[in-house]
């Protein structure tokens, strides 16, 4: 009954959302507004309705309600309820279900704003965000259903899935589910998709704001980009999370040693980051100085379609990989909602070129709007690499018939020096003034910085022997480091020398007052402290792997580890767990007692590779279990790895929000705004001015 | 019978020297120790598994395979005789890093070129909007860049300055 | 420009941005390179769509056996072939493997070639399965896996029909278990040798 009901809600949601779309685009092309106040109201119904359904699936899976298809898929008897509930997003149909309801709750939200400003934008704004909602519920109604049952047609070997009865079959409700893939059942694996999907629908919020700025032709003005501001921070603070999460989930369950491995679905994550990432700065400059315009358009378009186009080659396995999905029939649907989107986007931003036009000039090529430009072309490049490695392989199957792979060593290669270039730019752009700087105030500042930052990586050296690029790489984390530090000195100096504030009240105010700033200050200190950990991982990694016997140890840089025992014992979860004991030495210290071991689910015939980790700041010692010969005192493999600095990138990961957090939280518009306005070149009334206060 | 005497002392002694310099090369274990196995499964991919470099993969496939480079590390085969042997058996897909040769080669190729081409567009742009410079005119000097702002607006700029301050 | 707004007169210039390429040439390059990649995903999303090929000509290859042996499918005009492809390292494949030889040998007078196409494998553990297995009839080892991509297969094992005039007539997925095998052998072995040669 309940089944029925949530189906029958995501049918009522895919016509409220088509309806939306429609009625707001009659309305807006019209200038109806009875028709878009009409389409406001569809709009933002769509989400309680498909509440709905997540309600009814949820509930069937934490009963399960084996009668349900996807259930029987995703869920087992031997599953914790919190374990039910997250399955939700563990298949296709579930989590199609679960993208569009978070997509339904974002427009919901932002067709719930009060909108006394950007009027014009209201209806293209919901006709946009409603037709992709629209493409989602679709595909969960259509396509990928997850209230499809299975039935037994007379004869058939396999079983159909299907809504409603076909001609003469039977229901089929097994008696006990598949279950979710073990290598899923690890915290960072069930916030993954949550954090990484709010992060590309949230999007979609921005996106829909730029198009609509692009139709009623107000992209010249900068409206569209300060109503989206915190929708663009939040979709992106979720964006970065989810890729941490899913590296934390790598380094922790797939027993690799490391967390990044530039598979094409982790690539296909790191595409709409990078232009993301890109679209938010740029957006500051055409808010600043109303430049960077069509740079500003060209970056969300693309951040957007390459979402689209990250969850299509995921879901439909068009380039093979560790990750994907299951083969679905999504892929044709997929493939006409993306080259709709892709040319759709691109005609109109080239009809609406000629508004785009860039107010402000510089007087010098050295100047903060050049950095921003320099910041764009390099973000660009990461992306065209990043994509170009992703795609090639498929490229040269279809020119020259020989299948090859594009791995990490292309991508680090090429990547490298583009994103070491960007860290050059994140500490010295602060310190370039707008318009034009002098190149010697520039040495004079950017000095003290250089030199701080050699002494420290330096120090660095004299502890670990180097390698040429990763002197490069640890002295532009330390360089761009000390340059956001030292903003952050700057800053509190300045108030203590003029109000006469101790170090901390200091702190506290310059913080506060300026949280959009120093909130960004910390976002860069995260970025580098994620970017410590990749030049550890890069350049200081170690690894051995040796046989031993019970007794026996194996040396890596400074540590041993002694085999102490190997048993094997069930598990829960119905699995099989074969454990070594060993334990781990420094110095003749003893540090811990670790326990890698492997887990083998009888039922899904998956092996798990579970590693010991001995985790500090410094570095983590990483212990895998890789082979044995009979339990007991048989000769046992261990693989070790010492992973430098790996730990900065999880502390990284929430600096990150923190900073996003700082930069959202509202009440600093009052100065913001204020300071705003008065370099940009129009002055808005004299009601919004009072409005601000 | 002396000469032969030699011979019994400098070839255990050379022996002993060889011994003594091979096990300073290896890392404690006989050659090909499972890190020289992994040196070069490293720089391989496992056909089988996607996505899966041949020293992490745990199939047995991909353990038959690091077999294979033991047993040839033993027979003395160099790193780039493995390597191409194993790209001959099961194709080019094998290597981790894209070979740079062939069309292959337009894989390495084309991010530098976008680049470059980037960077030319960047200083086109970043030229565009330099301003030309002031041709000497009417203008009223050096100091008159902007016209004469209105009395209502000046005073609706010092009240936005003092909500700042 | 030059709107006035609150009597604030406009500064800067009102050039047009130059934009990111000129745009003259960029609009149809960009289209190029959109169109272009939309149309390398299409076919993408084909070929994954697509499973082992089943029908048509059978794509011709030299295979040379663990024992030196060699064959070449066209040379098999008039005899119906099975193809087998397996590897040492797939427990599957075991499990039909024993199938497949007491299937050789009851029907190797009869007109029937079977070929088995071994698939990134190792040699020793080739040949210890082949050894186990007492397989009597050709394998191979498929160099650059150039046979198994011309036949798309998926993994293995799979079975390719041959019939006598060189055309595929269907492919099993996954191992085979009496009488299958024999089932399709008699099935082929039914139709009339025609003259012409396809």
């Amino acid at each position: 009954m309940l089944n029925d009901v949530g189906f029958l809600a995501l049918v009522i949601g895919f016509g409220l959302s088509v309806y939306a779309s429609a009625a707001a685009a009659w309305g807006g092309w019209k200038g109806r507004s009875t028709w878009v106040a009409s389409a406001r109201n569809a709009a933002c119904l769509v989400f309680p309705v498909l509440t709905v359904s997540v309600v009814a699936l949820v509930a069937a899976l934490l009963r399960l309600d084996f009668r349900l298809a996807y259930v029987a898929d995703v869920s087992s008897q031997a599953m914790s309820p919190f374990l039910r509930v997250t399955a939700l997003w563990g298949g296709q149909q579930g989590s199609i279900l679960f993208w569009a309801w978070l997509m339904a709750g974002f427009v919901c939200a932002a067709v719930l704003r009060p909108w006394r400003d950007n009027r014009e934008l209201l209806p293209w704004v919901i006709a946009v965000a409603m037709l992709t909602t629209a493409f989602f519920v679709g595909l969960s109604v259509f396509i990928t259903n997850p209230f499809e049952r299975y039935w037994l047609l007379p004869g058939a070997q396999d079983l159909t899935r299907a809504l409603f009865a076909p001609r003469g079959a039977m229901p089929y409700v097994p008696s006990e589910g598949d279950g979710l893939n073990p290598l899923l059942r690890h915290f960072g694996m069930i916030a993954h998709p949550p954090t990484t999907y709010l992060g590309f629908t949230g999007f979609v919020i921005p996106f829909a704001f730029a198009i609509a700025a692009l139709i009623a032709r107000k992209g010249q003005e900068d409206g569209w980009i300060r109503a989206t501001r915190r929708w663009t921070l939040v979709a992106w603070m979720f964006l970065s999370v989810g890729l941490i999460l899913g590296g934390r989930w790598a380094y922790d369950v797939l027993g690799w040693g490391g967390f990044w491995g530039w598979d094409p679905v982790e690539n296909a994550m790191l595409m709409p980051w990078l232009t993301g990432t890109a679209f938010l700065h740029s957006v500051m400059i055409t808010e600043k100085r109303g430049m960077l315009k069509v740079w500003g358009m060209i970056l969300i378009i693309l951040t957007y379609s390459l979402s689209l186009f990250g969850t299509f080659i995921t879901r439909t396995g068009v380039i093979g990989s560790v990750h994907a999905f299951a083969k679905s029939a999504l892929g044709p649907a997929f493939f006409v909602f993306i080259g709709l989107t892709f040319l759709g986007s691109m005609s109109l931003l080239f009809r609406r070129l000629p508004d785009l036009r860039t107010e402000h000039e510089l007087e010098g090529l050295l100047s903060r709007e050049t950095a921003f430009l320099l910041q764009n072309l390099l973000f660009l490049a990461i992306t065209f690499a990043v994509f170009w490695g992703t795609v090639f392989p498929m490229i040269s199957e279809l020119v020259t018939g020989t299948k090859i792979t594009v791995g990490p060593p292309y991508f680090k290669q090429v990547t490298g020096p583009f994103f070491f270039a960007l860290l050059v730019l994140m500490g010295l752009a602060p310190l370039l003034a707008w318009r034009r700087h002098g190149l010697r105030s520039l040495a004079r500042t950017a000095a003290p910085l250089l030199v701080a930052s050699l002494v420290l990586t330096a120090g660095w050296a004299y502890v670990h022997r180097l390698h040429p690029a990763a002197w490069a790489g640890l002295w532009l984390v330390s360089f761009a480091s000390v340059a956001v530090l030292a903003e952050f000195g700057k800053g509190v100096q300045a108030r203590m020398e003029t109000r006469r504030e101790t170090p901390a009240l200091a702190f506290v105010r310059l913080v506060g007052r300026n949280r959009r700033r120093y909130g960004g200050y910390l976002v860069h200190l995260g970025v580098l402290m994620i970017a410590l950990a990749f030049v550890g991982d890069a350049y200081f990694k170690q690894e051995t792997q040796d046989t031993l016997r019970v007794g026996e140890q194996l040396a890596i840089g400074g540590y041993r580890l002694v085999f102490e025992d190997l048993r094997a014992y069930p598990g829960t979860d119905g699995r099989e767990i074969v454990e070594a004991q060993a334990s781990l030495y420094r110095g003749g210290k003893f540090l811990a007692a670790l326990a890698p071991r492997r887990d083998y689910f009888v039922v899904q015939e998956q092996p798990v590779t579970v590693p010991a980790v001995y985790a500090t700041l410094a570095e983590d010692v990483y212990v895998l279990l890789v082979g044995w010969e009979g339990t007991g005192y048989g000769s046992t493999t261990f693989k070790v790895y010492l992973n430098p600095f790996i730990n900065w990138a999880w502390l990284g990961g929430g600096a990150i929000v923190l900073g996003v957090l700082l930069s959202v939280f509202p009440g600093s518009r009052a100065y913001a705004e204020a300071s705003y306005r008065l370099r940009s070149r129009r002055l808005e009334g004299a009601e919004t001015a009072g409005e601000s206060t | 019978m002396r000469r032969l005497a030699w011979l019994w002392i400098l070839l255990p002694l050379g022996l002993a020297a060889v011994a003594a310099v091979s096990a300073e090369a290896q890392e404690g274990g006989e050659f090909p120790t499972d890190n020289d196995v992994n040196a070069v499964a490293r720089k391989l991919y496992c056909p089988v598994c996607p996505n899966t470099p041949l020293d992490v993969c745990a199939t047995k496939a991909c353990q038959d395979w690091r077999a294979q480079i033991r047993d040839e590390l033993a027979a003395g085969w160099s790193e780039e005789e493995i390597l191409d042997y194993f790209v001959a058996q099961y194709g080019e897909r094998v290597l981790a890093e894209p070979q740079r040769r062939g069309f292959t080669s337009l894989v390495w190729i084309l991010p530098v070129i976008a680049a470059a081409a980037g960077l030319a567009g960047v200083v086109a742009v970043v030229r565009g909007w330099k301003a030309p410079p002031k041709r000497a005119g009417p203008a009223s000097g050096a100091t008159a860049t902007y016209p004469e702002v209105a009395p209502d607006v000046l005073a609706r700029i010092e009240k936005e300055l003092e909500k700042i301050a | 420009m030059g709107e006035s707004n609150d009597g604030i007169p406009s500064p800067a210039t009102d050039e047009p941005h130059p934009g990111p390429g000129r745009v003259g040439f960029g609009r149809p390059v960009a289209y190029g390179l959109v169109l272009g990649l939309l149309a390398m995903l299409a076919w993408g999303l084909v070929r994954a769509e697509s499973g082992p090929r089943g029908s048509g000509r059978a794509p011709d290859f030299t295979l040379t056996g663990f024992d030196g042996r060699m064959v070449t499918l066209s040379e098999l005009r008039g005899q119906v072939v099975v193809v087998n492809f397996w590897a040492s390292w797939c427990p599957p494949c075991r499990e039909e493997a024993a199938y497949l030889e007491r299937t050789w040998r009851a029907y190797e007078d009869r007109g029937v070639v079977f070929i088995g196409v071994d698939w990134v494998d190792t040699e020793k553990e080739a040949l210890a399965y082949i050894d186990e297995f007492d397989i009597t009839y050709i394998n191979g080892p498929d160099i650059g896996t150039r046979i198994a991509q011309a036949y798309r297969i998926r993994g293995v094992p799979e079975t390719f029909f041959v019939d006598k005039a060189g055309q595929l007539r269907g492919v099993y997925i996954g191992p085979l278990y009496p009488p299958e095998l024999d089932n399709r052998i008699e099935e082929l072995l039914a139709e009339p040798e025609t003259t012409t040669s396809s």
